[in-house]
């Protein structure tokens, strides 16, 4: 057996984060004064300076490495990118925040550290079993996260009920990838794909299998039946850990959907899109009725939260029709603009809740944002446009992405999917324009002056601006989306 | 044709203009905002004049006309023109904006930069509305333009303001969103392209054009607002302030009747056809029972409100015989009613800055106090009952002279307006300005100040000469509309 060196090249970002991460956790071991400065600091570092690995080694072609276990792809740059991005702007967000309730502690930088780690393996995986690992670092991760603010009960009480599901669903996921094993013989994506294509496979097996897969993959999207968890979490979580899990995460959520079900199992799209179908309108339902009835704004956020992960399933369903691949490029590219415009305008939103928090005070509940016109014009201006983004109202990036993905519903032929879809989006306008209500038409009860470090100010503002930039000038991004999927495919 | 992209500047002008209004902030710098303010709205008003003057009267086709890729990842373009049926509704709306600046100008004392600043980027964009020539940059706007009448009801509206905003909202995104999936589906049968112009010429089977029509007919039904779904209006009308009441009278109804000229007629021209008694029906319902509706109401607002919904019931009703006549019509019916109707709600708003009250039942002999207002009201009274030498009169003789081509017993029933409308038109100016002085409010009425006969002025002045002279404003419809008619007598089958 002769040992072969693999080629590190296309992980390059991957080994520079996972290297840092040990350098962060034993420098703010020994340095224990400056701990949390440096570990935020060195925190942000690696974020950026992966960022620029990853732009500096991109090329246009598709690589492979580690015995065909690791993919290196323009989908997966672009994806780990925007995560890196997400990231270091909830890092930044949460920092006083965290300081504020004194759980700023150099752990959570590490963990959050070891998180993007996982959520890059997840992205650039061409393996289930790499998949399977990148999975479960994050989420690992992410369990330790949503139960950092250990004295508070809800916050422990989250962090158990997260793992615990989180646990189920991972087993749920690594179990249909062993019927898929067992139906196709391999584990590799191309391989799989390969076998389907030539019927290999034991249908009856390998569907079994697309069932445990669609649940996981549905269980780590929050999304209808799996998404019991969702609003428990976000809102026993501390803010600025609900700002982590509602941003990076998902951009991982969908290179998972994407590698299993496109890379893998293209050829029985038909099957995952029924099913996919069934969950995308459940969720899209659920979401924006449940959401109506929340006073606290980051329940009613995880709630939208759910039906926005629906739309955004909406564009993964619509690829194939009848045996049709035509549309497959638009309907998938306009999933992944969705799904990064649900990243910016969540990172806004929970934002939000940040900048009006202070020590002592959760600004959790919708009313605490009465009367912001009053004491701050410009933040329930960035407010404003958030909401009205997420209702999907033009001049911002939302209703781009509610029309690209309506557009690729609409050409696929679910009409009634598509009329199902706007009918729930005018439901769903509702609990967004109560949120403009009481910034805009209450009084204040909450008069303290908004007390934030210039860098949140800065960046939600610029976070806001870019909501309503993007919303009149999509054309990039969206170009973007669709290349790097073109350029993978 | 000049080089200089007039319908950009009316769009961007107010609106780039109305942040820098909203930059100037605090209360505090209120007279600077009041002042660029204006300034802004008499500019904007400047760089649509030229769209008259250099109108080409020949031609049915779009002018001034920028086509400039805006999204080519779906095909859609920034892509505006007007015709003779949309251009003279951006001069209207212009104009009808220096009125709501000069109307808000003491009256609103808090937030004034934001007051101001609504107002001009609606004014924006709708005129975007008017011009664009591209299916998702007309829904854009359409829209878009939702966020600042929602503020404006909202933050300075009266005290169920909260209630009528939000169903406000929520009707208007109802009925647009499915006009959306109209939209993608014409997307989708055109082979790529948003292009409004283009869809005119698309054919398409019966059944596509029936589920399109009924999608525009909701839209475009609840803007307008038809009956039945037309309840959003009175409480809209009744909680808004003033400005905000004048503009969604003037303008915001327009855009529902624009809709079914530039979308519907065009574009499903069998459905039309087919589907015009429903229309025709749905009219005459508006025309008829919510004119006696309006009879009833005791608050001054509502009986404008439900006037209004009568008087836009005339507008579709034209719209549907496709008579000629009748179109141009109810053409000049919609700007007639965005004068009288404007002048209506400044008339009401005048008498509620005093008395802080819209109650017919609060007032009586006004007469005796404000008898420079009293002349004024009695004119625009008199215009929105359709009185001859009144522009009210034009435009509904003309769509019952184009209805009786059409059905007799239509133009009969519709005809019936010209008695109920003066009837609550009169009863209500009979009620509240002649009598006795009706309690001791009334008497420590003053008259209208300086600023107020202002605007008051020019609009009795531009109802006067419409109704007088209407030439001017029909000969720029002509050709688009003729146009328009010939386009709908061909099968798309």
């Amino acid at each position: 057996m002769n040992f072969v060196v693999p080629d590190f090249y296309p992980a390059a970002a991957e080994i520079f984060v996972a290297v840092m991460a040990l350098v962060i956790m034993l420098s703010t071991t020994f340095a224990r004064s400056i701990a949390r400065s440096l570990g935020y600091f060195l925190c942000q570092f690696t974020l950026i300076a992966a960022a620029f690995i990853t732009i500096g080694t991109m090329h246009g072609e598709v690589s492979y490495t580690f015995s065909n276990m690791f993919i290196s792809d323009l989908m997966g740059d672009f994806l780990k990118v925007m995560i890196y991005f997400s990231m270091a702007i909830a890092l930044l967000y949460g920092r006083s925040y965290l300081a504020d309730r004194n759980i700023n502690k150099p752990e959570y930088y590490l963990l959050a550290i070891l998180m993007t780690l996982g959520m890059m393996v997840m992205v650039t995986s061409n393996h289930m079993l790499t998949m399977y690992i990148g999975l479960e670092m994050m989420s690992l991760a992410l369990y330790a996260l949503v139960a950092f603010d250990r004295d508070s009960a809800r916050s422990t009480e989250a962090g158990m009920k997260y793992f615990v599901l989180g646990a189920l669903a991972s087993g749920l996921l690594l179990y249909g990838m062993s019927m898929v094993y067992g139906a196709t013989g391999t584990l590799e994506f191309s391989g799989v794909a390969q076998s389907v294509y030539n019927q290999a496979a034991n249908k009856p097996v390998l569907l079994f299998g697309l069932v445990f897969l669609i649940a996981g993959i549905c269980f780590k999207l929050g999304v209808v039946p799996f998404h019991m968890w969702v609003p428990d979490v976000y809102q026993g979580a501390s803010t600025a850990v609900t700002l982590i899990l509602a941003t990076a995460p998902k951009l991982a959520a969908f290179a998972m959907a994407v590698r299993l079900l496109i890379w893998g199992l293209f050829d029985i799209a038909e099957q995952w899109q029924t099913m996919l179908m069934l969950v995308a309108v459940a969720s899209i339902i659920l979401g924006n009725l449940a959401a109506i009835s929340q006073p606290n704004i980051k329940r009613m956020l995880a709630y939208s939260g759910i039906s926005h992960m629906g739309f955004m399933l909406l564009g993964l369903l619509s690829g194939v029709v009848e045996g049709d691949r035509h549309f497959a490029l638009n309907a998938y590219s306009s999933a992944m603009f969705y799904a990064v415009a649900y990243v910016i305008m969540s990172l806004a939103s929970f934002g939000m809740i940040i900048l009006l928090s202070r020590a002592g005070f959760e600004a959790e509940r919708i009313d605490d944002f009465k009367g912001l016109n009053k004491r701050s014009p410009w933040f329930a201006a960035v407010m404003m446009f958030v909401m009205f983004s997420m209702a999907g109202v033009p001049f911002f990036i939302g209703f781009f992405a509610k029309l690209s993905v309506l557009q690729a519903v609409v050409a696929a032929g679910y009409f009634w999917i598509a009329a199902v879809a706007v009918v729930m989006s005018v439901i769903g306008a509702f609990y967004y324009l109560r949120v403009v209500k009481v910034m805009y038409f209450d009084e204040p009860v909450d008069t303290a002056p908004i007390h934030a470090p210039a860098e949140l100010r800065v960046l939600l503002s610029a976070n806001g601006i870019a909501i309503a930039a993007l919303g009149l000038a999509p054309q990039a991004l969206m170009s973007i989306c669709a290349y790097a999927l073109l350029a993978s495919l | 044709m000049t080089d200089i992209p007039l319908l950009s500047l009316a769009v961007w002008v107010p609106i780039i203009g109305g942040l820098l209004v909203l930059a100037t902030g605090s209360d505090r710098n209120a007279p600077m905002a009041r002042a660029l303010a204006l300034l802004v709205a008499v500019v904007g008003l400047v760089v649509t004049i030229p769209l008259y003057t250099g109108f080409d009267l020949g031609t049915s086709a779009m002018q001034y006309v920028e086509l400039v890729p805006w999204v080519p990842r779906f095909n859609i373009n920034y892509h505006l023109g007007v015709d003779g049926i949309s251009m003279l509704f951006v001069i209207l709306n212009a104009f009808i904006t220096i009125i709501v600046v000069v109307a808000g100008w003491k009256v609103i004392e808090t937030k004034v930069a934001q007051y101001m600043a609504a107002f001009l980027i609606m004014s924006g964009l709708m005129n975007g509305i008017f011009a664009a020539l591209d299916g998702v940059l007309f829904y854009v706007f359409f829209e878009a333009s939702l966020i600042p009448l929602y503020l404006v009801i909202g933050i300075w509206g009266g005290p169920n303001r909260v209630y009528a905003a939000i169903k406000f909202f929520l009707f208007t995104l109802a009925g647009s969103l499915l006009m959306l999936i109209a939209l993608l589906y014409l997307f989708m049968e055109s082979g790529g392209s948003f292009s409004i112009l283009e869809w005119h010429n698309l054919p398409l089977g019966i059944e596509a054009q029936t589920l399109i029509f009924f999608a525009f007919l909701i839209a475009f039904g609840v803007k307008v607002p038809m009956w039945p779904v037309h309840t959003w209006l009175p409480d809209a009308h009744v909680e808004a302030p003033t400005g905000g009441s004048v503009v969604l009278a003037a303008i915001a109804l327009k855009l529902g009747a624009y809709g079914f000229l530039r979308f519907s007629l065009p574009i499903v021209p069998d459905a039309s056809m087919q589907l015009a008694p429903v229309v025709i029906t749905l009219s005459l319902i508006a025309v008829v029972y919510i004119g006696f509706v309006a009879l009833a109401q005791a608050d001054m607002k509502k009986l404008v409100a439900y006037s209004s919904i009568s008087h836009m019931g005339f507008v579709t009703l034209g719209f549907f015989t496709f008579n000629p006549l009748a179109v141009e019509g109810a053409l000049v019916q919609m700007i007639s009613h965005g004068f009288v109707s404007a002048a209506m709600f400044l008339c009401i708003g005048v008498l509620y800055d005093r008395m802080h009250s819209r109650l017919i039942a609060d007032y009586g002999g006004v007469v005796h106090k404000m008898p420079k207002f009293a002349a004024f009201f009695m004119l625009f009274a008199m215009a929105n009952s359709g009185l001859p030498a009144t522009s009210g009169f034009v435009g509904e003789f003309m769509v019952i002279l184009g209805a009786v081509q059409f059905n007799f017993w239509v133009a009969f029933l519709a005809a019936t307006t010209l008695i109920v409308g003066a009837a609550y038109s009169l009863w209500m100016y009979k009620r509240v300005v002649f009598g006795a002085v009706a309690n001791d409010h009334v008497g420590e009425l003053e008259d209208v100040t300086g600023r107020e006969f202002a605007f008051l002025g020019v609009l009795a002045l531009c109802v006067l000469a419409m109704g007088l002279y209407p030439f001017p404003f029909t000969e720029v419809m002509h050709a688009s509309v003729d146009e328009l008619l010939r386009h709908v007598a061909v099968s798309k089958l």
